[in-house]
């Protein structure tokens, strides 16, 4: 079934293909930019803002596991964490976002499937449930937790993304994501309620795998965009 | 054939017959499948309410103990959350503290000031109390709740609230228990004030807390008027011990006993709290919701071409949202109670079932053939989805069951949901989701049955063939569009989403009603929540009401007059001062309570001398604590890190202490020095309290006046950005052309079926079409040859070919004959076969003859390697070509022929071929016989690239004869008749059918450049800016000329129908000599008025019955490049300038004046609510027809062609490079693309008509085109 559906993937026409064709005209709202350096700064402050918006709404859902039920004060819970968190979060998904269409170029492999703002959105949202399940469902012991975030993290990449290359990347990412947080992690900067799995929380690479897979999902249906305009242009000139 | 195969063909099978079944019986199956969700729903009505208020169960205290964890499955219902222990028992000593008798030397503050003090010996007494009994010694400190620090965040409070000791709260912690603080504090209602929050308070203040009464009704002001203290001490015990309790209640009753205190002291009182959702809980949970809508909205969207997108919609998230109540109710049936938080899992639920099946079905069931039943669609759409819809949902099934063996509790729970949520969203896409779509289909069908019924029932079947009798014309067939054209009045432009959001604003008045609604509401919520206001005066009311039967209370009285009577002694003038008019009106419920336990005494009180103050006991005292906030429990705890959510505390019968102190006693209480000081002023306005909450109102207006004003600039801005019309188009959709196979096609792998239109090419002319021209029923066309053909306009049969005679003839007796001289010189060496190669290509001929003018025969050598394709786009001169060298015999004068005369000269021949074929350049004609045809850029028939233009070093020939009739640059038809105009300023009248030359005029020199053929009259305008009006007569009796009826077509006039029989002929009735100063570039006539636009940058409107010049409408800068008038007597001009005026045509005055285009206007259509035009920026623009406000433009692509076309009021018609593009009026959506040829890149179509039975005609190169425009256009709404 999954040939099926690869090749139903692939069968599907080529929205961001390699024969420039005369595309529709570019999209109400990004259509006035047609400078790429432009548009390029625009899709990363977008990136940037939505990362910054995820990581204090979850950071908040983190929070919540420890904290009363009456805070003293909501807006300090919310900025519980250190003041440089969320931007950090904000750059690396803005980083991701901007990365994924690249190396989608690069590659010559344009990815195809499911490209529409709904599906995006579906992707958004079962991001959010996962942070949500870690955050509020009780697992028994954290091989549980961790297996079934891997689980879900693997199955939203299978939901929405599907290509080797996003695969890779999510990993590569993950990975190093979780070496930069234990570095911090020994210097002090940060620090772990308590570490599980050779000293780090195991579920730590799932929910950036998890994200670096929603925020390239952001990023390439913000690219269709630019994409759009840069093919306007050249049947233009 | 696998078993994957047969098992699709089993789906697919089964779904077709399911499709059957829903889309016969929609209605039963709708009801069927309401009542099978009411049926799941049913249980839910079995569920809490969700909500966060606390719940209260009573229990007696006589017996009460603990309830243990485990409930023992007792008979006595109580609620499941009634185990276990309290998180508190709260133990409320509500004290009533009065100075009675009121003497004259007392100040104001007296009144609160040794009552509060009493406090501190009743809180002595609490601490101290011991009780003694066989089980031991039981103190408070005990039994109370102790607690430790405050949260970290209250440091402000540590003074006032106790810490790491027993929770035991009173008035007395404003001055830290002591009574020493208490009487060295110069005013007491600062110091309570101190603490207040400013601003608004929602919840449980510092001063509710400690005094444990509501603010209003505790007596502590200046002004109270019953000079009763109410506050209560409250206790917090972690342990029940009812000797302690019992023992306390009656130690305190009995040093102060209250007279007539009637409080129960039966029940005890457990209040459960719900969880609350704090902000922080809150923020998580509205991102989720509004990823949610942002999901919901971006799906719903994809929805198209049905009936109702909105309904569709709705019945989706109908679909989705009824089947996760069904999955929650089917679940609570078997027994499975939900614990998770619907709110938090429900979005997440939504997501995973998700709204794509729905889509996809929409999808299919639209993309299948229109033409077919309606159930057929359905079962189609339904089948060819089926193998997908299985699939998706079987892997969905195989991702559930894999979290539900993930063993965690939550994440079984909700994969069991989602499990049954599937399986009932299924239940519900089958049968709810597919009969909607059913039904709406259909109406879709009916709205377009109705609009085409009156096609059909007046439809002629028999097609006009070639043989068709002459004298009995087949009447029109009325046109099926008619209809479509006159009733469009509903159907209006679909204007762009901010301008209909506005209007639709604007219409139902929104904005007003909800800022009326909520300030309706606000005012309400202010009056019911204000504790002097409309909820005491509602419980005051019924407790009256119920009074009302009691015959000794004096029920005549007016009610406050008599409870008030015994509380304010009279000839007190601090009283009278302090008096509130809403005070007054507002009956308190103590004084009605009190009428009622002492009903004897309510009429003698006024009379006596003020008598010892009776302190009111009510029921209401009973529970006071009912009045607090119902988050005065939790924030309380709260302070102390302590949850009661999800937990319950158990409030104990308050222990009433009544508090009489005489006015000797009073002034024992030492007075502070500064007391005698107060009130400062006796004016209340200006007293604390009132200046408190004035100070409160003021913060409350300023803060909503703050944000009303905030609000409204908002508003104001989007408003602004909504209407402001600078970026008008700019948000419209702009298409490029869909390339040829790349087929729409969604990210599920599905693609709707293509129906490619298919044009039917009219085939039969050798060269370009030049003219074009129809009445409806026949179709004329000239090429460049100067050929005509008529065509009929149903079927694409040709009719009628009508050679060009006149050119051939003149040619061989002109021209041809010299040059046969010249050919015959050369002695016959020129073979009938080089010449015949030459037939073939023409155009190298021209070419060669040209430039090899010294050689023999130089084409052989050349027409080998210079075949097409290099010159596809050249000219077709095969028709020019005679080889009847027969015929052509000099007769005279033979040329001594030098060498270079032996080569045949082409050049007159091929040279008036090119000045047909392409744009006659003034400069280029180095003929004089060509005087006639100056500059004719701007000519709309004339147009052609001169890129064709070929080396023009023609052998000059001799100027063509005078009988030369020249190229047809103006047609038209009407009725039988064609009325051609000529170069040659010749107006010819053909019968169409039979292709005989009627009448000829020839009294113009000047070249027809546009023709207008209306009734009988033909006006001509011609190169030199002159008008000519002729009239078609017959020489017939007027009884015989018969009319084709044509009743059902208002918008063209009858048109006489000239039998062949008849002799006709044409006279100039009027001309207009100097109509414009220069070329007359556009003729059009409509309505009775001929309009001319020329390049003096004028347009005149001309009557047409007596060629009167009506107007002279200036206003364009720029030579007239196009003009549309049609019989609504709009008449809309568009200029070289990009400018586009509409007229009024009666007054002759300028309605608007919109510059839409960089660079000319190249066409315009009008409809009934818009304009059209095309400009030479490839732009297509609509404009609003009553505002001149640009709706939105279209790009095309570069190249394409400026034709336009209105089919009907929503379907518009380009032309382009080889295809023919269908736009949607409404959205400025490409509909389809047509492509006429085999090669994409073919020519443009230069000219496009719209024919009455919903064909266009097109030219397309040397080919017409005849494209009936597919129903499924017609269906959009």
């Amino acid at each position: 079934m999954s040939r099926t559906l690869t090749a139903m993937a692939d069968s599907t026409p080529g929205e961001y293909g390699s024969e420039p064709g005369p595309r529709p005209a570019p999209g109400p709202y990004i259509s006035a930019v047609t400078n790429r350096t432009t548009n390029l700064v625009i899709r990363g402050a977008m990136l940037f803002s939505v990362g910054v918006f995820l990581a204090l709404v979850l950071n908040l859902l983190q929070v919540q596991r420890n904290v009363t039920l009456f805070p003293p004060d909501v807006i300090s819970s919310i900025f519980s964490s250190a003041w440089w968190v969320p931007p950090c979060c904000g750059t690396a998904s803005a980083l991701i976002g901007l990365l994924y269409p690249c190396i989608d170029n690069r590659l010559g492999e344009p990815h195809r499937f499911k490209r529409e703002w709904s599906s995006v959105m579906r992707c958004v949202a079962v991001f959010v449930g996962i942070n949500h399940a870690s955050a509020k469902v009780d697992f028994a012991n954290n091989v549980q937790l961790s297996l079934t975030l891997a689980a879900l993290s693997v199955g939203l990449w299978w939901s929405f993304d599907r290509s080797r290359s996003g695969f890779s990347l999510g990993v590569v990412i993950a990975l190093l994501a979780t070496l930069a947080t234990q570095l911090l992690v020994y210097n002090g900067v940060f620090q772990y309620t308590s570490p599980d799995f050779l000293y780090i929380r195991s579920w730590l690479p799932c929910i950036f795998f998890a994200g670096v897979i929603t925020m390239g999902n952001i990023g390439r249906q913000l690219a269709l965009y630019e994409h759009k305009v840069a093919l306007e242009k050249t049947h233009q000139d | 054939m696998t078993l994957r195969e047969r098992l699709r063909q089993k789906i697919s099978a089964a779904f077709y017959h399911h499709g059957l079944l829903c889309a016969s019986y929609p209605v039963p199956i709708i009801l069927f499948t309401s009542a099978s969700i009411l049926t799941c729903c049913y249980p839910l009505l079995r569920l809490p309410l969700p909500g966060t208020g606390p719940v209260e169960f009573t229990t007696a205290v006589r017996g009460y103990a603990s309830p243990s964890h485990n409930p023992l499955g007792d008979p006595v219902e109580r609620p499941d959350w009634y185990r276990g222990p309290p998180v508190a028992y709260i133990q409320q000593v509500l004290v009533k503290a009065a100075v009675s008798p009121w003497g004259s030397s007392l100040l104001p503050v007296d009144a609160f000031r040794p009552p509060l003090g009493q406090v501190f010996t009743l809180l002595e007494e609490i601490r101290n109390h011991v009780h003694s009994d066989s089980s031991g010694v039981q103190s408070l400190e005990h039994l109370c709740l102790q607690v430790t620090d405050l949260l970290p965040g209250l440091r402000r409070m540590q003074t006032v609230l106790p810490e790491h000791g027993c929770l035991l709260v009173s008035p007395g912690n404003y001055w830290q228990n002591q009574q020493e603080l208490f009487d060295s504090d110069p005013d007491l209602l600062k110091t309570v004030q101190k603490h207040e929050p400013k601003g608004l308070h929602t919840s449980a203040t510092l001063r509710d807390l400690l005094f444990g009464v509501p603010g209003k009704h505790t007596g502590v002001s200046h002004y109270s008027k019953k000079r009763v203290v109410t506050y209560t001490i409250t206790i917090a015990l972690s342990t029940y011990d009812a000797g302690f309790l019992g023992s306390l209640r009656a130690r305190l009753k009995q040093l102060h006993p209250s007279a007539n205190c009637s409080l129960g002291e039966e029940h005890m009182v457990h209040v459960h709290f719900k969880e609350e959702i704090g902000i922080a809980e809150l923020i998580p949970l509205v991102t989720t919701y509004i990823i949610l809508f942002a999901y919901i909205y971006f799906s719903t969207r994809k929805i198209d071409m049905v009936k109702s997108k909105w309904g569709l919609a709705l019945a989706a998230v109908v679909t989705v949202l009824s089947s996760l109540l069904m999955s929650v109710g089917l679940c609570t049936l078997f027994g499975l109670t939900p614990t998770l938080n619907g709110g938090e899992i429900f979005p997440y639920l939504v997501v995973v079932i998700g709204l794509e099946n729905v889509l996809v079905l929409t999808k299919s069931v639209v993309s299948t053939p229109v033409d077919l039943e309606v159930k057929l669609r359905i079962a189609q759409g339904l089948s060819n989805e089926s193998w997908s819809i299985m699939k998706n949902m079987a892997t969905e099934l195989c991702i559930i069951l894999i979290g539900y063996f993930t063993l965690v509790p939550a994440i079984q729970e909700f994969c069991l949901f989602a499990v049954v949520g599937l399986v009932s969203d299924f239940f519900l896409q089958m049968f709810f989701f597919t009969t909607v779509l059913s039904i709406d289909i259909r109406r879709m069908e009916l709205a377009d049955l109705n609009r085409r019924l009156p096609a059909e029932a007046g439809l002629p079947p028999p097609k006009p063939g070639p043989l068709r009798p002459r004298e009995a014309p087949p009447p029109p067939r009325p046109s099926p569009h008619t209809i479509t054209l006159q009733t469009p009045a509903f159907r209006n432009l679909r204007l762009p989403k901010r301008l209909r959001v506005v209007y639709f604003l604007a219409r139902t008045r929104l904005a007003q009603r909800i800022i009326m609604v909520g300030t309706v509401i606000w005012i309400g919520i202010l009056v019911y929540t204000d504790p002097a206001g409309l909820r005491t005066y509602l419980a005051a009311q019924v407790s009256e009401q119920s009074h009302l039967g009691d015959p000794g209370g004096g029920g005549g009285q007016p009610p406050h007059l008599g409870g008030m009577a015994p509380v304010f002694p009279g000839g007190d003038p601090a009283k009278a001062l302090s008096v509130l008019p809403a005070r007054e009106a507002t009956p308190l419920p103590e004084n009605q309570s009190q009428r009622h336990l002492a009903p004897g005494r309510v009429q003698e009180q006024p009379r006596g001398p003020p008598a010892a103050t009776q302190v009111p006991w009510g029921a209401e005292d009973e529970e006071g604590w009912r009045r607090l906030s119902f988050r005065h429990w939790p924030s309380l705890f709260s302070y102390y890190n302590i949850t009661l959510a999800k937990r319950y505390i158990s409030i104990l019968p308050v222990i009433p202490v009544t508090l009489h102190l005489g006015p000797q006693e009073a002034p024992e209480t030492p007075r502070h020095p500064q007391d005698a000081r107060l009130p400062p002023d006796p004016i209340p306005k200006f007293s604390s309290p009132d200046l408190q909450a004035a100070d409160l109102t003021l913060y409350k207006v300023a803060a909503l006046g703050l944000a009303a004003g905030v609000l409204l600039v908002l508003l104001l801005f989007c408003l602004y950005r909504v209407l402001c019309p600078r970026n008008y188009g700019q948000n419209g959709v702009s298409h490029g052309r869909r390339r040829r196979g790349d087929l729409p096609c969604d990210d599920y792998g599905y693609s709707p079926p293509v129906s490619e239109i298919s044009p039917l090419l009219l085939r039969g002319h050798s060269m370009d079409i030049e003219c074009l021209a129809s009445d409806g029923m026949l179709l004329a066309s000239c090429c460049l040859a100067g050929q005509i053909r008529v065509w009929d306009a149903q079927t694409g049969d040709c009719l009628t070919v009508i050679p060009n005679h006149k050119l051939r003839r003149s040619s061989s007796s002109g021209c041809w004959e010299q040059r046969g001289a010249s050919w015959d010189g050369a002695g016959g060496a020129c073979d009938p076969e080089s010449l015949g190669c030459e037939g073939r290509d023409p155009c190298v001929g021209g070419d060669s003859a040209s430039e090899d003018e010294g050689g023999g025969f130089p084409f052989r050598r050349h027409a080998a390697p210079l075949r097409p394709p290099l010159f596809t786009d050249q000219p077709d001169l095969t028709p020019l070509i005679d080889t009847n060298f027969d015929s052509r015999l000099p007769p005279s004068s033979v040329h001594a022929a030098p060498p270079r005369g032996a080569a045949f000269d082409y050049g007159g021949l091929v040279e008036r071929a090119y000045t047909e074929h392409e744009p006659p350049s003034p400069a280029a004609y180095p003929s004089p016989s060509y005087s006639s045809s100056p500059p004719t850029a701007g000519f709309a028939n004339c147009r052609r690239s001169p890129v064709e233009a070929p080396d023009r070093g023609f052998a000059c020939g001799p100027p063509p004869a005078a009988e030369w009739e020249g190229s047809v640059w103006a047609m038209e038809l009407r009725g039988n008749l064609i009325a051609a105009g000529r170069s040659s300023g010749k107006l010819q009248l053909w019968d169409a059918v039979e292709g005989s030359l009627r009448c000829s005029n020839e009294e113009g020199a000047s070249g027809i450049t546009a023709l207008a053929f209306l009734n009988n009259r033909i006006v001509a305008a011609r190169l030199d800016g002159s008008l000519d009006f002729f009239t078609v007569e017959l020489n017939k009796p007027p009884g015989l000329l018969q009319y084709r009826g044509a009743p059902g077509r208002g918008s063209m006039p009858p048109s006489p129908c000239y039998s062949s029989d008849d002799l006709i002929s044409c006279q100039l009735t009027r001309s207009v000599l100097c109509a414009h100063q220069k070329p007359i570039t556009v003729l059009r006539a409509a309505a009775g008025r001929v309009v001319t636009g020329s390049q003096d940058h004028t347009v005149r409107v001309y009557r047409l019955d007596d060629s009167c010049c009506l107007f002279t409408l200036q206003g364009h800068s720029g030579a007239i490049t196009a003009i549309y008038i049609d019989e609504t007597m709009v008449l809309a001009s568009g200029g070289q300038d990009g400018a586009i005026c509409l007229w009024d045509v009666l007054t002759g005055s300028r309605v608007s004046h919109v510059y839409g285009h960089r660079g000319d206007v190249t066409s315009l259509v009008c409809t009934n609510t818009c304009v059209i035009s095309s400009g030479l920026d490839d732009l297509i623009c609509i404009w609003d027809r009553s505002t001149g406000i640009k709706l939105y433009s279209i790009q095309q692509e570069v190249g394409c062609g400026d034709s336009l076309g209105v089919i009907s009021d929503s379907l518009l018609v380009t032309g382009g490079q080889g295809c023919v593009s269908f736009w949607d009026l409404n959205f400025g959506d490409l509909l389809q693309t047509v492509y006429l040829g085999q090669t994409s890149d073919g020519q443009g179509v230069r000219q496009l008509l719209v024919l009455d039975n919903a064909a266009i005609v097109c030219d397309f190169g040397s080919e017409l085109s005849l494209v009936y425009v597919p129903s499924v256009l017609e269906k959009l709404d």
